[in-house]
């Protein structure tokens, strides 16, 4: 695998690229995105853009990339200047990027999808001949993805071991990679980005990768820049940075919030209770086993398992998206079904992963988003239909500077914010009344570190007021820190429960693999 | 009912297939290519309106069929043009413009149409592939309209080129995911534009098909709704070139069944079959709604599954 086949055949010369940016600015309206940003990516290297949510880094790379036309600056490529007016041209020039969203086509296959991205792709395709040519390029390659299937039904770490393919593919020389590792289990990561960088100390490529974890940068990358509101305020060598110095230079000289400390309170009576929770696809197998569960009032029950056992669809589940073949849930002993009128009543809230898909409406302002548990009732409104914008704005207002979500107003459309604000908009609005039962999945995906320690000591803080906490998480450290209890699944089913402090690591490990 | 009777009743029920069944057929296909792209039209009644009184009008004035048809196809890419460009504007919704270029299309039909209700306009000539057969009946319901000969052709290779060519990938990842093309540097409303037009001459050319060869005459009352029926029978094929010619026969099949009875004597029910083809388009609407493979065939750009 580390040895290159293709070293053989290429004459040995350098491949990898290097880049500059000169004073790139970008404005979106009143909102300076980027301010005078100058970065340097040696040939070959690994390097860390680092920042906040909202710090600008999607938006640097993205002017890179011609995919947005910078208001002022310069890009130098291997030293000579050179103009990018959209993705295609940096691809000519040997750039080659994977967002933050997936960009392959859902309904191709992964073969289909790497041909056409080709610049060159042929009129019409001789699949045999490239088939025969993937396989090559495969061979070539230190991992796989499966090419036959629509990208569709591809788990998330095979789509991006796809996307990084796809770039690999098209014989890109710097590859930027926007929070790559976001959708993948640790060790799916460490194989990928270790892949990544045998490729950079082979001088084949230059790596450009924003992330939020200090632990891969310390682990892959040579060389680290950080931007702090559309500002470049700093970098170096990581091997001559500590992830202190790194985290001063993201959030300046802002005060973290402390971490909210875990009241000494006892778990209080049973608040919520899931009573064998069934729930399959049409026809298909059941997703949901039989789940029982109970969550105590000022109690956080961890939810962990690795990714696909059910946990999104416990959650679908909670928050009414999916229905139930079986089983009750119950709240204060009352049945609970997951509408409107029984969230309202029951004081009942949530923050399901993906929040801009499944929690928000992209295209409305921030102030109507943050509205949306509470717009037809006074203040907001009268008789239950007649709406009155002002309180909604106000209410978004203050919420909006409590919870420092980064919008330019409250009329923002709530898709232009950036991915971390959005996760901050929503959990505003379900913190904002009095809560009994609190769900969250995954609150704190793709979060910078400080909004990592907010959010999560905002959890804290309704455990300690005496919510009950469910919180379904893929990250096991999260769950470890936050929970009073562990319950783990595995196979749509919560196959162990523990107290937080009498089980550790491996236990939860092997119950999470299904051996027990 | 005897054997002798059932045989013909099928017979006519394939003939009428073979012939209702080709502006299903047209405007299927030309529905399927823009809903490819991502965009639905809903204006292709009018268009294969259009399309069947330029198609009768230029086939009056030059004595060349096939120039008419060729004139159809014109008219409609027009209409698919005018629905490309304003789609392209911001903020501009593909369903309610449709329905727009509908009203537009018949209208201006009617409009430029007034005169030619009267002339006689030369036809297109049947391909008899029946005469193998001593079968008067059989020979009579094979007298193949050459239209839908290209209309299998056309479909045969769009199926063909949506796996095996540029344009063909490029199209669908147009529908399925505009940020993707994007990314790709693909400009998605050039393509929609595109897919749209071409999707508009094959709607037109199927109104030609009813001008020029059955009924074969150019009146207000032409299309039953063909072109509406067609936007239900894509969803039923679900986005699959032949399986829309499959659908196609179906319904054509559906419209047969009335005047084939009625040929062997039996009126009972007539307007009952003659309801048929509307009737299927409603089950197949309920099936469909329902169905997950609809739903993962879809292409996802599609303002009706967004
Ligand atoms: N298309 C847009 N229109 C208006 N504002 C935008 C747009 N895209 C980004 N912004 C704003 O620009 C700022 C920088 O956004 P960007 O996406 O670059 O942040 P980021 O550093 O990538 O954050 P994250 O870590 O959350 O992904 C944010 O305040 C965001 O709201
Ligand atoms: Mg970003």
């Amino acid at each position: 695998m580390s040895a290159n086949p293709s070293a053989s055949i290429d004459p040995p010369r350098q491949r990898a690229l290097s880049l500059e940016t000169i004073g790139m600015s970008k404005a979106f309206g009143a909102l300076q995105a980027l301010d005078d940003v100058s970065v340097k990516i040696e040939a070959g290297s690994f390097h860390a853009l680092l920042g906040e949510n909202g710090a600008g880094k999607s938006t640097l790379v993205k002017a890179i990339m011609g995919y947005y036309q910078a208001d002022r600056g310069q890009l130098l490529l291997d030293g000579r200047e050179t103009q990018i007016r959209n993705p295609r041209d940096a691809r000519a020039h040997g750039l080659g990027m994977v967002y933050q969203h997936f960009t392959l086509v859902p309904c191709l296959t992964g073969a289909e999808n790497l041909v056409i991205s080709r610049a060159d792709a042929p009129a019409i395709i001789d699949w045999a001949k490239e088939k025969r040519a993937l396989a090559a390029f495969l061979d070539r390659m230190p991992f796989r993805a499966p090419l036959d299937v629509p990208v569709a039904t591809l788990a998330a770490g095979e789509k991006q071991k796809l996307e990084i393919l796809k770039l690999l593919y098209l014989d890109q020389r710097l590859l930027i990679l926007d929070e790559p590792t976001s959708v993948l289990t640790p060790q799916e990561a460490d194989e990928i980005l270790g892949l990544l960088k045998g490729m950079t100390e082979r001088k084949e490529i230059s790596v450009l990768m924003i992330t939020h974890k200090f632990r891969e940068v310390t682990a892959f990358a040579d060389a680290v820049s950080v931007l702090r509101r559309g500002r470049h305020v700093g970098g170096g060598r990581v091997a001559e940075m500590s992830t202190d110095e790194m985290a001063r230079l993201m959030i300046g000289d802002t005060q973290i919030r402390e971490r909210a400390a875990r009241a000494g309170n006892e778990a209080g009576e049973t608040v919520l209770e899931l009573a064998g929770l069934t729930a399959g696809d049409d026809g298909g197998p059941l997703v949901l086993n039989a789940v029982n569960l109970k969550v105590r009032a000022g109690e956080i029950v961890g939810v962990a398992g690795v990714s696909g056992n059910g946990q999104s669809q416990l959650v679908e589940v909670l928050s009414g998206q999916r229905l139930l073949r079986d089983g009750r849930i119950f709240v204060r002993n009352q049945p609970f079904e997951p509408d409107r009128d029984s969230f309202y009543r029951l004081k009942v809230f949530g923050l399901p992963e993906e929040p801009l898909k499944n929690a928000a409406v992209p295209r409305m302002t921030v102030a109507e988003n943050m509205a949306f548990r509470s717009f037809d009732r006074p203040p907001n409104a009268t008789l239950g239909w007649w709406l009155s914008p002002g309180p909604m704005r106000a209410k978004a207002r203050e919420l909006i500077a409590r919870y420092r979500v980064k919008t330019q107003s409250t009329e923002t459309a709530i898709g232009d914010l950036s991915g971390g604000n959005v996760q901050r908009a929503i959990l505003a609005r379900e913190l904002s009344g009095d809560v009994d039962v609190l769900i969250v999945a995954n609150p704190c995906f793709g979060l910078d570190f400080a909004s990592v320690m907010e959010i999560r000591s905002q959890i804290m803080e309704q455990r300690n007021k005496g919510a009950a906490v469910l919180l379904v998480s893929e990250d096991l450290d999260e769950i470890l820190e936050l929970s009073d209890r562990v319950a783990v699944m595995s196979e749509g089913a919560v196959n162990y429960t523990s107290p937080t402090a009498l089980t550790d690591r491996a236990t939860i490990g092997k119950h999470m693999a299904g051996h027990a | 009912m005897s054997d002798n009777t059932l045989l013909i009743v099928l017979v006519a029920i394939l003939g009428g297939a073979l012939r209702v069944s080709t502006p299903f057929m047209f405007v299927a296909l030309g529905e399927c290519l823009t809903e490819k792209s991502g965009r639905v039209n809903l204006g292709l009644e009018g268009t294969l309106v259009l399309g069947a009184m330029s198609a009768y009008a230029t086939s009056y004035h030059t004595g060349s069929p096939w120039l008419g048809v060729f004139a159809a196809g014109v008219a409609g890419a027009a209409l698919g043009a005018m629905h490309g460009a304003i789609c392209r504007l911001p903020k501009v919704n593909d369903i309610a413009v449709g329905i727009a270029m509908m009203l537009f299309g018949t209208g201006l039909a009617f409009f430029f149409g007034k005169a030619y209700v009267q002339p006689t306009a030369p036809r297109l000539d049947s391909i008899p592939l029946g005469g193998w057969s001593d079968s008067p009946q059989l020979a009579q319901a094979l007298q193949i309209n050459p239209l839908i000969i290209v209309g299998l052709v056309v479909a045969f290779l769009m199926w063909w080129s949506f796996a095996n060519t540029r344009w063909g990938l490029i199209l669908r990842m147009s529908g399925d995911s505009a940020p993707s093309a994007l990314a790709m540097g693909v400009s998605v409303d050039l393509v929609r534009f595109l897919a749209t037009t071409a999707g508009g001459f094959l709607a037109g050319v199927g109104g030609a098909f009813l001008s020029l060869y059955y009924p074969g005459s150019w009146t207000q009352g032409l299309s039953s709704g063909q072109g509406l029926m067609a936007v239900a029978l894509v969803i039923f094929a679900r986005w699959n070139p032949l399986r829309c010619v499959a659908a196609a026969f179906l319904f054509g099949a559906a419209g047969a069944i009335g005047p084939a009875l009625q040929s062997v004597g039996i009126t009972q029910g007539y307007y009952f079959f003659n309801a048929a083809p509307y009737i299927l388009t409603l089950f197949i609407m309920i099936a469909s709604a329902g169905s997950k493979h609809a739903a993962r065939d879809v292409p996802g750009e599609l303002s009706i599954t967004k």
